[in-house]
C-alpha cells in the first residue's frame, strides 16, 4: 500500500500526479475463502479491515452488489456520539467512538472526523429529565456530557433560536463535546484501502443471489458470478438484511424503512456543532463544504425503493426552520433516501443464527453511522472465534425471544 | 406522495391524510397463556419484510379515522388494491407469479 503523507503529496506534484497507485484492486473471486462478508458498505469494510488487521483471517471477501460504501454510506448525515441511555448500548457505541478518535492514524487515511460537539435539544419538562438521566448514566459509563440550560446553549449555537416566543421553546441541551461528524466516504475508501492492503478481496458489483447450506452448516453463497464458498458469513446489508435472510431461511426482526436527507446549497460558516431535536422532529449540521446537511425520519411504510415521501421532508423542514429561523430562505440542493433496516428496540442485532457459520451485524435503523468502526470490530472478533464479542453478547437475536431488550428509543428512536 | 383510495370514505386523498401501520394479516394468538416464547416473539417482533409485495395496515388519521388493508409493492411503491378489515387480499407474492401481471 502506498503510504500517504505531507511529503508524498509534494512528490506526486513533482512528477505531475502520474504515479498514486489505486487504492484497491478489483481481484477475480477464488473459489473459497475462509470468510465472506456480504455487504461492501462501511460496516462491512470495517469487519474485513480488522479481520486482517486484528484477528489475523486474512483470507476473507467482501461481496457488494454495486459499489463500496454506496449504500447507506454514502446516505447518511454523518454524525457521530456516544451518549447512548442503556449500559450494553453505551459500550458499543463508546467502543466505537473511541476508535473514531484515533481512525486516521490507524488507516493512514484522513477520515475528516471533526469533534465539533453534539447537542440534543430539549423542548419540555420531560425531556430535560430524559436529558438529566441520559447525561447521569453516560457519565457513569465513562461518556463525556453535559446538562445544559437555554443560556449555554445559546452560547454554543448562537444561531439558534433559543426565545421563549417559538411553539416549542429550547429549554436546554445534553452536550457531548467528543462527538461531531466525519466524512463518510472516506471511511468506506478509508477501510476499503486497509483491507485489501492487508489482503482481502474487495469484490464489487457481483451480488449475492442464494445461501448453499448443508446440514445446517453454511457452505458458501451463490452469486452472480458464481459460487463462492466459505465455512463463515457475515451479512452486513443494512435494509436488504432481511432479504439476505429469507435466502438461508431465517426470519429476523426488522423492517425496512426510506430514511430520507438533504443538503443545502452552500453557505458561508454559520453553524459549528451538530444540533439535533427528537422533539420537533429534526437534525442539521454544516458540511465543510458549506452546506447544511440535514436529517429527516424514517417514511413510516416499508420500502426497498431508496426514496421516500414528501411530507417527511416538508415535515423535517418545519422543524428546522422552526430551530433556526435564518435557515428559512436556503434552497435545498438535493434529497435522496437509503433503507434503514429498524429494529423493535432501536438496538441493533450482532448475532449468530440457527445456521451454523451464518451471522448477521443488521438492525442498526437510523444510526449506523457512527458505530461503523465498534461495529466492524467486534463483528470481526465475533466472525472469527465463532462467539460473540463481549460487547456484542447483549446484541443477539435472542433477545427478542427472552424478554431482554435493550431499548433505547429514548436516546435514539428518532435523531442521528 | 401516495394517493390513496380510502375504501371507507370511497374517496382518493393525499397520504398526509393516511399513516401506515405495518404488517396486515398478523393474527393474535387465541391464547397467549399457551404460547411459548419463540410464538410470542413471533407475534410481537418477527416480520415478513418482504422485497416486492407487501400487504399492510393503513390508518385513515385524519379522515374517517379506521384501519384498513393495502396490497403495496415496496421497491416500486405502486399501491396494487386497498381492501377493508376482515377481507383477504387478491394480489399475491404467489398470485403475481402464476398469473403474471395483475
Amino acid at each position: 500500500m502506498q503510504r500517504y503523507s505531507g511529503f508524498g503529496l509534494a512528490k506526486h506534484a513533482l512528477t505531475h500526479n502520474e504515479n498514486w497507485q489505486r487504492m484497491w484492486r478489483n481481484p477475480v473471486p477464488k473459489k473459497k475463502y475462509d470468510v465472506i462478508i456480504v455487504g461492501g458498505g462501511g460496516h462491512g469494510l470495517a469487519t474485513a479491515y480488522y479481520l486482517a488487521k486484528e484477528c489475523g483471517v486474512t483470507n476473507v471477501a467482501v461481496i457488494e452488489k454495486g459499489w463500496l460504501g454506496g449504500g447507506n454510506t454514502a446516505r447518511n448525515t454523518t454524525i457521530v456520539r456516544s451518549n447512548y441511555l442503556w449500559d450494553e448500548a453505551a459500550a458499543l457505541y463508546e467502543h466505537s467512538m473511541k476508535l473514531w478518535e484515533g481512525l486516521s492514524l490507524d488507516l493512514n487515511y484522513n477520515v475528516m472526523f471533526s469533534q465539533r460537539g453534539v447537542l440534543n435539544l430539549g423542548h419540555t419538562l420531560q425531556d430535560m429529565r430524559d436529558i438529566q438521566r441520559r447525561v447521569n448514566a453516560n457519565r457513569l459509563n465513562g461518556i463525556d456530557g453535559e446538562v445544559l440550560d437555554a443560556q449555554q446553549v445559546k452560547e454554543i449555537c448562537p444561531v439558534l433560536d433559543c426565545s421563549p416566543n417559538t411553539r416549542y421553546p429550547v429549554l436546554g441541551a445534553s452536550w457531548q463535546p467528543r462527538g461531531g461528524v466525519a466524512r463518510h466516504d472516506a471511511v468506506a475508501w478509508g477501510y476499503a484501502r486497509g483491507a485489501d492492503a492487508l489482503g482481502v478481496d474487495l469484490i464489487q458489483q457481483t451480488e449475492v443471489v442464494g445461501m448453499r447450506i448443508e446440514d445446517g452448516q453454511i457452505i458458501g453463497v451463490e452469486t452472480t458470478r458464481g459460487f463462492i464458498g466459505a465455512e463463515t458469513v457475515g451479512c452486513v446489508a443494512a435494509g436488504n438484511s432481511s432479504v439476505l435472510a429469507k435466502m438461508a431461511g431465517i426470519k429476523l426482526p426488522l423492517e425496512s424503512h426510506p430514511l430520507q436527507a438533504l443538503v443545502s446549497e452552500p453557505i458561508k460558516p454559520v453553524l459549528d456543532t451538530v444540533v439535533m431535536s427528537n422533539h420537533v422532529h429534526g437534525y442539521c449540521s454544516q458540511s465543510d463544504k458549506g452546506d447544511l446537511v440535514i436529517g429527516a425520519g424514517i417514511d413510516g411504510y416499508n420500502g426497498y425503493g431508496q426514496r421516500g415521501s414528501y411530507p417527511t421532508i416538508e415535515h423535517t423542514l418545519q422543524a428546522i426552520v422552526e430551530m433556526f429561523p435564518t435557515f428559512s430562505r436556503v434552497r435545498m440542493n438535493r434529497q435522496w433516501g437509503g433503507i434503514v433496516d429498524t429494529c423493535p428496540d432501536a438496538c441493533p442485532i450482532l448475532s449468530a443464527t440457527p445456521v451454523k457459520g451464518l451471522f448477521f451485524n443488521c438492525g442498526w435503523g437510523t444510526g449506523g453511522f457512527k458505530a461503523t468502526p465498534g461495529s466492524g470490530n467486534v463483528f470481526a472478533w465475533t466472525l472469527a472465534k465463532g462467539v460473540a464479542h463481549p460487547i456484542a453478547a447483549p446484541f443477539s437475536i435472542d433477545r427478542f425471544v427472552s424478554g431482554k431488550l435493550i431499548d433505547e428509543h429514548g436516546a435514539a428512536g428518532v435523531a442521528h | 406522495m401516495f394517493h390513496i383510495y380510502c375504501p371507507y370514505c370511497g374517496e382518493h386523498r393525499e397520504e398526509n391524510e393516511f399513516r401506515p401501520k405495518g404488517q396486515a394479516h398478523i393474527m393474535r394468538p387465541k391464547d397467549p397463556e399457551s404460547c411459548s416464547d419463540e410464538e410470542w416473539a413471533d407475534y410481537l417482533f418477527f416480520r415478513d419484510n418482504p422485497k416486492g409485495i407487501h400487504h399492510e395496515m393503513w390508518v385513515h388519521a385524519t379522515g374517517c379515522r379506521k384501519f384498513f388493508n393495502m396490497t403495496r409493492d415496496t421497491v416500486s411503491y405502486e399501491i396494487l388494491e386497498v381492501y377493508k378489515m376482515g377481507e383477504q387480499p387478491k394480489i399475491t407474492a404467489a398470485s403475481r407469479v402464476v398469473g403474471g401481471e395483475k
